[in-house]
């Protein structure tokens, strides 16, 4: 019998399959990941902190940074009410046109960013045929915060739902049962039980949502106008000022954006964790 | 705190089709469970046993026919206000909760003061020989444990009516022979009418003062263990019995009035003491 190291299983692939694969990982990882994130650190710290301080303190990307966490502010709660809904409507209920339903929650995935800003402008643009009406009655939604909410909430509307789906399927129908024959209302079995059952997929689903609605650039392009201190977010704000040659303040803002990534896996590794070890 | 009267159940003529299934799920069944009553539903899977029991819980609805509890006709009632307790076939325990707060749930949606739950929750976990497992997280709980926290949370709002749905399904043989003598004893204290979806034979005979056996939706008959077992209605009722008796004697399970004064086996998991709730002789119907 030839000798076995014991911690070796029958299944693990001989050492130089392993090595080469391992290998290959790490250099994804850091040609993919680690050296681009390193450069973009070491440009906005390249002129020493002070100097980055006084870049991410400048009142454009201070407007920038405000006009994002507003839209946040607006888009997330509406995904999270929306998302909610649809996976309730889709895991819970057989209605005609169900699959329909399904596939048409992914429409934002599967249609490009600037056409789902482009549709926004068509529709309440002030040549659109809803325009003059808007225009009367003084309601600026396209090239003003209300279109970049609904161009962002509309970009981010899948993640909270397809989440949540799964969850909901998953957890089955027997302990909402359990509620509703304890005398609890539809409404105290959302919110007593089938959320709080899937509590992880929800604030997973909110926590992908938030890192993207802060990070849409093409959508809100197009529905914004890139009005400097006024339309621009926090993506529209990096553009315009790599654009004009003004690099550390990209790379300030770059920085600030890659804040709201950390939180993002943060929460979700944190949620993960939590709900593994239980 | 108000101690609802329990109250009497009547299913009458309710039918149950499965369209998409193109089968009967309940066919013309009517019975009648007294106040105070124990009625055991069996049958083979697939008889309607677990959908009749659904129908009068209120979580599925008769295509015709009524269900009555008390003198009330609760047949388009929705289960909420029904005011039944039901323990599920896998307990349906919630799991984010902790024991206690499985029990208080549904004093809790009815918002019932904080007091109020506190001292019926630590009346049935002592009910349930439960204490100190208040703080407990569910997913730490025995098969059995679990088994008690569903009814006591079935419990908790003093229902009028209690529906076990193959309660001892999902334990082992030990442990669901303890529980069959410990549940008729809480019975006999509580007097709560009660009904209970079982496939086994044994269960049924032993625990129930009516036994109604339903085969493909259709109940075959209504009657005492001992009516079943010497005047069978129909050779499906003697077959469905016959293998009881031939069964039961295979099975070394202690008989019910022995075990009334005898301890319990000391190296059961579940070594709680048969003989803590006082036990009534059982009423002949």
């Amino acid at each position: 019998m030839p000798h076995r190291p014991p911690h070796t299983l029958p299944t693990a692939d001989p050492l130089a399959v392993r090595a080469t694969l391992i290998a290959f990982a790490i250099a994804a990882f850091v040609v993919l990941f680690a050296l681009p994130v390193a450069i973009v650190l070491a440009g906005a710290f390249r002129l020493g902190l002070a100097h980055w301080a006084h870049a991410v303190a400048d009142p454009a990307t201070g407007a920038a940074l405000r006009l994002t966490l507003t839209v946040l502010a607006a888009a997330i709660p509406v995904n999270v009410v929306f998302g909610v809904a649809a996976a309730w409507a889709i895991a819970k209920f057989d209605f005609p046109g169900r699959a329909a339903f399904l596939t048409l929650i992914d429409l934002p995935f599967a249609v490009s960013p600037v056409i789902a800003g482009l549709v926004f402008v068509l529709l309440l643009g002030a040549r659109s045929p809803l325009g003059p009406w808007l225009v009367r009655h003084h309601v600026q939604i396209v090239f003003a915060t209300p279109g970049i909410v609904l161009a962002t909430t509309f970009v981010t509307f899948p993640f909270v739902a397809r989440e949540l789906i799964p969850a909901f399927e998953s957890m089955g129908t027997s302990t909402e049962e359990a509620a509703l024959v304890s005398g609890a209302t539809g409404w105290q079995t959302l919110t007593r039980v089938t959320l709080p059952t899937t509590r992880a997929a929800l604030i997973s689903g909110i926590a992908l949502a938030t890192a993207r609605a802060a990070g849409e650039f093409g959508a809100v392009a197009v529905v914004s106008g890139h009005i400097g201190g006024r339309t621009n977010t926090l993506p529209l704000a990096l553009a315009s000022s790599y654009e004009s040659g003004d690099t550390s303040a990209a790379f300030a803002i770059t920085t600030v954006l890659l804040v709201f990534a950390v939180v993002t896996l943060a929460v979700r590794w944190t949620v993960d964790h939590h709900s593994r070890r239980r | 705190m108000t101690s609802k009267p329990t109250r009497s159940v009547t299913v009458q003529g309710v039918t149950k089709l499965f369209p998409r299934a193109g089968v009967v799920g309940l066919a013309d069944v009517s019975l009648h469970v007294p106040a105070g009553a124990l009625l055991a539903l069996v049958g083979p899977s697939g008889s309607g046993k677990t959908t009749l029991l659904r129908i009068i819980a209120g979580l599925d609805y008769p295509d015709t026919g009524a269900i009555r509890v008390g003198p009330e006709d609760v047949t388009n009632t929705p289960a909420r206000l029904r005011g039944l307790g039901v323990v599920f076939q896998h307990y349906a325990l919630f799991q984010h909760l902790t024991v206690f707060e499985n029990i208080a749930f549904p004093l809790r949606v009815r918002h019932r003061s904080r007091a109020e739950i506190t001292a019926r929750v630590t009346e049935l976990l002592a009910l349930m020989q439960l204490d100190g497992f208040a703080a407990r997280r569910v997913t730490q709980l025995s098969g059995g444990q679990a088994q008690r926290v569903a009814l006591a949370r079935a419990l908790a709002p003093h229902p009028s009516v209690l529906l076990l749905d193959e309660p001892f399904g999902a334990l082992d043989t030990e442990v669901r022979h303890e529980l069959r003598a410990w549940l008729r004893a809480l019975h006999d204290d509580l007097h709560v009418t009660t009904i209970l979806v079982t496939h086994d034979q044994d269960e049924a005979l032993d625990l129930a003062d009516h036994v109604a056996v339903l085969r493909d939706g259709r109940l075959e008959q209504l009657g005492t263990p001992a009516e079943l077992t010497t005047h069978p209605a129909t050779p499906f009722v003697e077959q469905f019995f016959r293998t009881h008796r031939t069964r039961s004697h295979s099975i070394p399970w202690p008989d019910r009035t022995s075990s009334a004064q005898s301890p319990p086996p000391s190296s059961s998991p579940l070594a709680f003491t048969r003989n803590k709730i006082p036990r009534s002789p059982r009423q002949s119907p």
